[in-house]
């Protein structure tokens, strides 16, 4: 134990001199003013957990939090200098000032962005055939969106009752991506995304009951080319259409036929008691930071797969409300709690499964937030591809891949490490698992090696120190957000490379180790 | 269905295993890459065939200097190469460059009446690649692709390597994946075969020897600090079992099979000792091992100027490559169960342009081509169709591009007329409905 205070004190007083013996992962509980909200997060893990007899693992490093709440708000990593501030701050309340920061900072909604772009199907052509000029409308007014922190229910309505030109008003492309234009399909995307329900395993008369609403959208041509129109079609005045609609609550509700039945629902959606909609958003912004729903999969929900803790998603979903679905402000509940502050190390070594919050689940990063990490570091770029001909595409030579604004734009890694191929909306649609053909990419692509040993930007980063041993500390700084453990820097002398290799060989091997290494793979 | 990945039955004959061994031992459960794996479609067709070499010779080689010689056209078509060979089938005559192809035609068949009027390299590789016409809706996958999907990954594959494979260089978007997308593209091996290592991208690092390999492999294990706190973790069981099997591909099988030094000096003589032939051999070990696409992507056909000098040049190359090929399929007992197909996106003017600027050359000719195919349930030893006396233009029997894709599909127990597993839209058709402009031969029933 007191290695570890003396850890914590080392890098707080004196970085590359001393190098911590043990592991940085995690340090003794300590007190520690949680906000009040956090703290009734934490209470109602807590009980649940107690009554289950679940173990919970001891709070997270400095380094570790650094580097996870970097990449869950804004998928990108901490740079070296950012690290070494951070870790040197003294303040007590610095994690809450880093939150804050980074909820502000341009990439949280790139970064979320690109995960609505995946929910949202954001995607040009096939299944989806949103058609490139469209495709790029939706995602830069979903990013635009986020940027201005649009409230959640706002967001909800305008997708579900927009009406106008798919380039012009670019929320009606939400109906154009569910697939067919048929009432039964606009409404089965509308369950999905704001209900968190399959309709599949709803009865035929409730899914069509949902249908109604949605039977008087209108999708027309322009002399534009690939333009459509979403429009309100009226009723046709021989009485056929139905005069009222069953909403997915049982309720009955009365259409006149001069309104959109669109509208009826979506008001019932975000303001009736009985709608999931507050919940189902809330579950899915906490499957985001946690890798796992409390219903799980969050787009799942139905009676045979009830939530995990009853009470901490009802809490939850009135902690969005009641922030009048500001998102960030509901992220700041999570991100300030101790339950999102553990560390990642199981408290009795047995592996768990997420769903009981011992610890922070570790998962593999996403390929696009692990490109750009790599692109960053090594300071070099990727090539996107367009499977179509997309005359009003223009992807900047220094493009991040979760800056990507269309699910057809993609690269041989992306498709490696799983981008979702948005065809259906779910969120299992993006593995997280490792597969052996990624760690071939890693370790061997031409691709990745060349990365690393002809990087100018790492050249300079090992020649600004002094001697080969200084550079050590710079290198784990840049890749792992931390400096290096006593053990590493032994493993590290002790190593050599080939005699007949160059001089930088060395170095170049310890970079290629790193980015290669699990902690620098998964978010922990 | 028949199965050479998962075998369901018991009595495996050792090259079965042989395929069986290297799929899994190379190879963890790829995951699923894209996310969702979406059913394939029921096939109900019986295979013939279990895997496919393409050897496309890109540009468009001349028909009557190869397949379809006129000996009898005069100066004007044939140029110096005014000869025909017979070969070991009665009846059956080739170019005069081709000795070695004429002792195996009795393996292969020759269609003489390819043909689909266009003169554009790219129109013309996308329509024989994908056997689709230009003008459909969607952008279609190149036929290797469709076979990585419903040969492949659709059909369990798991191995290392993509299941659709070009040596060396890619062919470029008209072959690729199409609106299937990126996952379905070939892996392109890059190097050259006829060098000692053959660098294989992503298996063979240049400039990182086998013992240094070994001694990073070793050096990552003493840096995995956070590894080693989840010693009984499954998700890092997992990126080790992962690590296991790419170095096994890096330090064992994968190299394995593209270290042509494993086969005898005679053997590889015998392929010729260049890009082309030690590629024909790469492609006999892939097929060995499981691939089920394997493209040797041949340039250097369009030969608008120099075009008899670069005959007398490729030809024996291409002779001494693709007979050894079809010897050493038939000696190794894969030639029934492989497809070889051999051709480019169209033919050459059969009139050579003697003035100047070309001074001897032939340009662009879709109008009549020829394209030789064996193995996997094609029979050898036959001709299908006819072109005139002169080569121009088709006499009897026309196959457009979909007639031989849709036939290569039918050996391979793919239904030609299904739709994508991916799509319900009846209109995404393996091969186009024939209807309207698009104009069909029939498959190549006669020879299957």
């Amino acid at each position: 134990m007191r290695a570890i205070i003396f850890l914590l004190m080392g890098i707080a007083a004196c970085p590359a001199a001393m190098s911590p013996a043990v592991v940085p992962f995690e340090k003794e509980p300590q007190k520690r003013l949680t906000p009040a909200l956090s703290a009734a997060l934490d209470n109602l893990v807590a009980t649940k957990q107690k009554a289950a007899g679940i173990p919970r693992a001891r709070p997270c490093s400095d380094e570790v939090f650094l580097r996870r709440v970097f990449l869950d708000t804004i998928g990108t990593l901490p740079t070296r200098e950012e690290a070494v501030e951070f870790l040197k701050d003294k303040n007590p309340t610095k994690r809450e000032a880093l939150i804050d920061r980074l909820l502000e900072r341009p990439e949280f909604a790139d970064y979320w962005g690109m995960k609505w772009g995946d929910v949202l199907r954001v995607k040009s052509e096939f299944p989806v055939n949103l058609w490139p000029n469209a495709a790029q409308a939706y995602d830069a007014w979903i990013r635009a969106s986020l940027r201005q922190n649009m409230p959640y229910s706002e967001f909800a309505r305008k997708l579900l009752t927009a009406d106008g030109s798919n380039f012009r008003n670019p929320p009606v492309n939400f109906l154009r991506s569910a697939g067919s234009r048929e009432p039964a399909a606009l409404a089965a995307a509308a369950a999905l995304t704001f209900m968190g329900e399959r309709v599949a395993n709803w009865t035929p008369e409730k899914r069509a009951d949902l249908a109604v609403f949605f039977s008087r959208v209108g999708f027309k041509k322009t002399g534009e080319w690939k333009e459509e129109i979403v429009y309100f079609t009226p009723p046709p005045a021989d009485g056929t259409a139905p005069s009222s609609a069953r909403l997915p609550d049982g309720t009955l509700v009365k259409i006149p036929p001069e309104s959109d039945p669109r509208e009826i629902f979506a008001q019932w959606l975000v303001y009736s008691s009985n709608s999931p909609f507050a919940k189902n958003a809330a579950n899915r912004i906490w499957f985001w930071i946690f890798g796992r729903g409390i219903i799980h999969e969050p787009d799942d929900s139905r009676p045979g797969n009830p939530p995990s803790n009853p009470e901490l998603l009802a809490w939850l979903g009135r902690q969005l409300q009641s922030a009048k679905y500001d998102t960030k402000q509901f992220l700041r509940i999570i991100l300030n709690s101790d339950t999102y502050q553990l560390s990642p190390i199981p408290p009795d070594g047995k592996p768990r499964s997420g769903a009981d919050l011992a610890s922070y689940p570790v998962r593999r990063l996403e390929g696009e937030v692990l490109i750009d990490a790599i692109n960053r570091i090594t300071g070099t770029k990727e090539d996107y591809m367009s499977m179509i001909p997309e005359p009003f595409t223009f992807l900047p030579d220094d493009m991040r891949a979760i800056d990507v604004p269309d699910g057809s734009i993609t690269s041989s890694f992306l498709e490696l490490f799983g981008r979702p191929p948005r065809d259906t909306g779910l969120l299992a649609e993006r593995p997280v698992n490792v597969t052996a053909s990624q760690r071939l990419s890693l370790l061997n692509s031409k691709h990745i090696l060349n990365k690393i040993n002809n990087s100018r930007k790492l050249k300079d980063l090992v020649q600004s120190a002094p001697g080969q041993a200084e550079a050590i500390p710079l290198l784990y700084l840049t890749f792992l957000s931390r400096y290096p453990t006593s053990d590493e820097l032994a493993a590290i002398s002790a190593y050599q490379p080939p005699a007949a290799s160059g001089k930088r060989q060395k170095l170049s091997d310890v970079a290629w180790a790193l980015v290669n290494s699990p902690e620098f793979l998964y978010r922990h | 269905m028949k199965s050479l990945i998962i075998p369901s039955h018991a009595g495996l004959s050792r090259r079965a295993l042989f395929r069986y061994s290297f799929l899994t031992t190379a190879a963890m459960l790829l995951g699923q890459r894209t996310g969702f794996s979406l059913p394939a479609e029921p096939v109900k067709l019986t295979a013939k065939a279990q895997a496919v070499i393409q050897i496309w010779l890109w540009g468009g080689p001349c028909h009557i200097d190869t397949f379809d010689p006129k000996p009898d056209a005069g100066h004007d078509f044939c140029g110096p190469l005014n000869e025909a060979i017979s070969t070991n089938v009665d009846g059956i005559q080739i170019g005069r460059l081709l000795p070695n192809l004429a002792k195996q035609a009795d393996k292969f068949s020759l269609i003489r009446s390819m043909t689909h009027e266009n003169n554009a390299h790219e129109t013309a590789s996308y329509m024989v690649q994908t056997g689709h016409t230009e003008g459909e809706r969607l952008v279609y996958p190149s036929m290797g692709a469709v076979v990585s999907l419903l040969k492949g990954y659709d059909a369990g594959y798991k191995g290392l390597l993509p299941p659709y494979i070009v040596l060396t260089e890619p062919q470029g978007r008209f072959s690729e994946a199409g609106f299937l997308g990126p996952k379905y593209k070939p892996f392109a091996t890059g190097g050259d075969p006829a060098k000692t290592p053959f660098a294989v991208e992503g298996i063979v690092a240049e400039g990182i020897s086998p013992e240094h390999q070994n001694l990073r492999r070793e050096l990552l294990g003493k840096l995995d600090t956070l590894g080693r706190q989840f010693q009984n973790d499954p998700q890092f069981a997992e990126y080790r079992k992962c690590g296991d099997a790419a170095y096994d591909m890096i330090l064992g099988e994968g190299a394995e099979v593209f270290d042509l030094s494993k086969e005898s000096e005679e053997l590889r003589n015998s392929y010729g000792r260049n890009t082309f032939g030690q590629s024909c051999l790469a492609a006999r070990r892939l097929v060995e091992r499981g691939a089920k696409y394997v493209t040797i992507n041949y340039k250097g056909w369009d030969t608008h100027k120099q075009h008899f000098q670069t005959m007398n040049r490729k030809l024996p190359e291409l002779d001494q490559g693709l007979a050894t090929l079809l010897q050493d399929l038939a000696d190794h007992g894969l030639l029934d169960s492989t497809i070889v197909w051999c051709g480019g996106e169209f033919g050459r003017t059969p009139r050579v342009q003697w003035e100047a600027p070309w001074n001897g050359g032939r340009s662009h000719y879709g109008k009549v081509f020829s394209t030789l195919i064996a193995g996997g349930g094609f029979r050898g030893g036959h001709v299908v169709g006819s072109s005139d006396a002169r080569g121009e233009s088709v006499v009897d029997r026309p196959v457009y591009p979909w007639d031989l894709t849709a036939s290569m599909y039918e050996l391979l127990g793919i239904d030609p007329d299904g739709t994508f597993p991916r799509t319900d839209d009846e209109s995404v058709r393996l091969t186009p409905k024939i209807a309207g402009n698009v104009k069909s031969g029939g498959r190549l029933k006669e020879i299957m």
